[in-house]
């Protein structure tokens, strides 16, 4: 097999389990793997060797920005800038100002989920190699596909493609930088 | 998982599976199959609800609140009655998705998708209630906090204020985890779809997903905490609603028990609609298969469980005035079960009370026509439910010259009709428009329970 393969070498598998497999076997000698599932596989991510999605620390410090940003608004406006003796109640009432605390800490724990989310994965990208892949477009329906990089150390496309086709591949295929 | 054998006789997916053919029998609804008439006839009768709804605000707009039946001291009556029903019903949704999530419950997987898009639409007609309702709409932001010219803030110690805030938070984050979970099936539809403008809107909101594992690790991790973040956050909204109430010194509306009472109020109002929505949904896209007797059985079995805690709430509301031997108090609750709004109780009592009881047998959960009407029932029940704690309490105020009955107008109807009307007109168009099912999760629900079988 030839052609472009400066992205990668990318194989398809039949099954979750077939790819799990396959990827735990391709990472015994490259490093630099992905693999595309049409839904969450268990497991998988394991496999791949991910331990920490960076996801939880950055929803916590949005929840701690929204909260606490919140909290010194209220105490700003109501006792500094704009106080009002509303029948002789304390200026900084702290209980009447725990309902937006708590409401503006859940609204930046979420945005910083979502947006630290997109963040993370490097989305949106609408332009990818692998779309121009032939057949990748099943990686959304029914297939599973694994790739090894073209930016691994230990990189050898023709390697790569042995090893893939032993590990169970319906097909192997290479996917270039167009 | 106590009955396998009920389990089985009744399963979150009936009939075998593959990740094709869940894709193809989700997705065709959006891509390929034309509308039946059931949809169409569906958004014929509730656009012209929706249009009857544009009439009706544009004439508000005009001619002012004067138009509703509103007169001191009822201030509050249809408006506000609408909104918090609408709000209610959306809870239901976030419960279902957010919830049952955490819960690791699996019969969430088929419901969830369009009990989020019901709680989105719901809360957007709530949202607009409160607006409408302002004599002069136009300064609605002035709620919100920001540095303005006239060097005023917003009263931190008015339940007003926090309403706009649990409001606003609950739409952008059912938002936000409506749409983190069509990603993935957005990017479905932008591979599946034939014509070319399908695949550019589809791509363009897809925003590029591929099905990375690393991504779907960081997907499943951020969906996990925006579900922890929407459980409390949903309990927080409907209790600031309660507090509208509570905080003031309206006899009927000050009440310790009103957020726990409007939370369970707000669930049991939402299950009514997510099964009002869902028993024709799944005969008209023929989806029985996915949404199942077994889930239409969970949710009725859910409402239930609301009922008690609703008709627990009235019970206490009549003791309490009793045993706190208020005057007032006691005035309010024989008012409303005497008064000239006796009939609005009653038929609360009757909708919200006995008729949920009928769910008590296995038979009538089963039948899909007897829970749709039950449901419907409980939908009026909820909205008479807070028709009369609004103006009962408020059309007989501490002094008796001050008393006023309220009658609404046609405009009064027409809001809330058309309101319903353009919520049932949203939510055909997102049927046509965005897979009703995660279909990405019910590929897995299928893989799960084939290798069970």
């Amino acid at each position: 097999m030839s052609g472009d393969r400066r992205y990668g070498v990318l194989a398809e598998f039949a099954s979750p389990e077939a790819l799990v497999a396959a990827v735990v076997r391709v990472r015994r000698e490259f490093r630099d793997v992905e693999a595309f599932t049409p839904y969450s596989v268990d497991g998988l991510a394991d496999a791949l060797g991910v331990t920490r999605t960076g996801v939880p620390a950055i929803t916590l410090a949005g929840g701690i920005v929204g909260g606490a940003g919140a909290y010194f608004l209220q105490w700003y406006t109501a006792v500094i800038d704009y106080p009002i003796n509303s029948g002789g109640r304390p200026l900084h009432s702290w209980p009447s100002f725990i309902p937006a605390t708590f409401e503006l800490a859940v609204l930046g724990a979420a945005l910083a989920a979502f947006f630290g989310f997109l963040f993370l994965c490097r989305l949106p990208r609408l332009r990818h190699p692998l779309f121009d892949v032939d057949g990748f477009d099943l990686a959304s329906r029914s297939r599973f596909f694994l790739c090894v990089r073209a930016t691994d150390p230990a990189y050898d496309a023709e390697r790569a493609t042995l090893l893939l086709a032993d590990s169970g591949a319906v097909r192997v295929l290479p996917a270039g930088v167009s | 998982m106590t009955d396998e054998s009920a389990l089985a006789a009744t399963p979150v997916l009936a009939g075998r599976y593959t990740d094709a053919s869940i894709t193809d029998k989700i997705a065709d609804i959006v891509l390929v199959r034309p509308a039946h008439w059931g949809w169409v006839a569906g958004a014929f009768v509730s656009g012209a609800l929706a249009i009857l709804f544009l009439v009706a605000v544009s004439w508000l707009f005009i001619d002012g609140v004067g138009i509703w039946g509103v007169d001191q001291p009822v201030a509050w009556a249809f408006a506000i009655t609408n909104f918090v029903w609408w709000v209610g019903i959306g809870h239901a949704g976030t419960f279902i998705s957010a919830f049952l999530l955490l819960l690791r419950q699996r019969w969430r997987t088929s419901v969830n998708r369009f009990a989020e898009a019901m709680t989105i639409f719901a809360v957007a007609m709530a949202g607009l209630m409160p607006i409408l309702h302002l004599g002069r709409p136009w300064f609605f932001y002035w709620l919100i906090p920001y540095p303005d010219i006239m060097n005023v803030w917003p009263q931190w110690r008015s339940p007003l204020i926090w309403d706009i805030f649990a409001i606003g938070t609950y739409i952008i984050v059912s938002l936000l985890f409506w749409y983190m979970g069509l990603i993935a099936d957005l990017a479905t539809l932008r591979d599946a779809a034939k014509k070319r403008w399908q695949r550019v809107v589809y791509g363009l909101l897809a925003l590029g997903w591929r099905g990375d594992a690393r991504h779907w690790a960081r997907f499943d991790s951020a969906y996990l905490l925006m579900a922890g973040l929407a459980t409390p956050l949903v309990i927080s909204v409907h209790s600031v609603v309660s507090l509208d109430f509570a905080i003031g010194n309206t006899p009927g509306w000050h009440s310790t028990i009103f957020p726990p009472y409007f939370v369970a109020g707000a669930l049991f109002s939402g299950f009514a609609m997510a099964i009002t929505l869902a028993v024709p949904m799944r005969r008209v896209f023929h989806l029985e298969a996915f949404i199942t007797e077994r889930h239409l059985d969970n949710m009725a079995k859910l409402m239930l469980v609301c009922c008690f805690i609703v008709t627990y709430s009235y019970l206490v509301e009549i003791f309490m005035a009793y045993y706190s031997a208020d005057p007032f108090a006691i005035a309010m609750v024989e008012n409303r079960m005497g008064g000239p709004y006796a009939g609005v109780y009653w038929a609360v009592v009757l909708c919200n009370v006995v008729v949920p009881q009928s769910l008590w047998w296995a038979g009538v959960r089963a039948r899909p026509v007897a829970l749709f009407a039950i449901a419907i029932v409980v939908n009026i029940g909820m909205w008479l439910e807070r028709f009369m704690i609004i103006v009962t309490s408020l059309n007989r105020d501490f002094l008796p010259s001050a008393w006023h009955i309220y009658v609404p107008t046609f405009w009064d109807f027409a809001t809330l009709l058309g309101s319903i009307g353009l919520f049932v007109l949203l939510f055909l168009g997102f049927l046509r428009v965005l897979p009703a099912i995660s279909i990405a999760e019910m590929r897995k629900l299928a893989r799960d329970v084939g290798a069970e079988r």
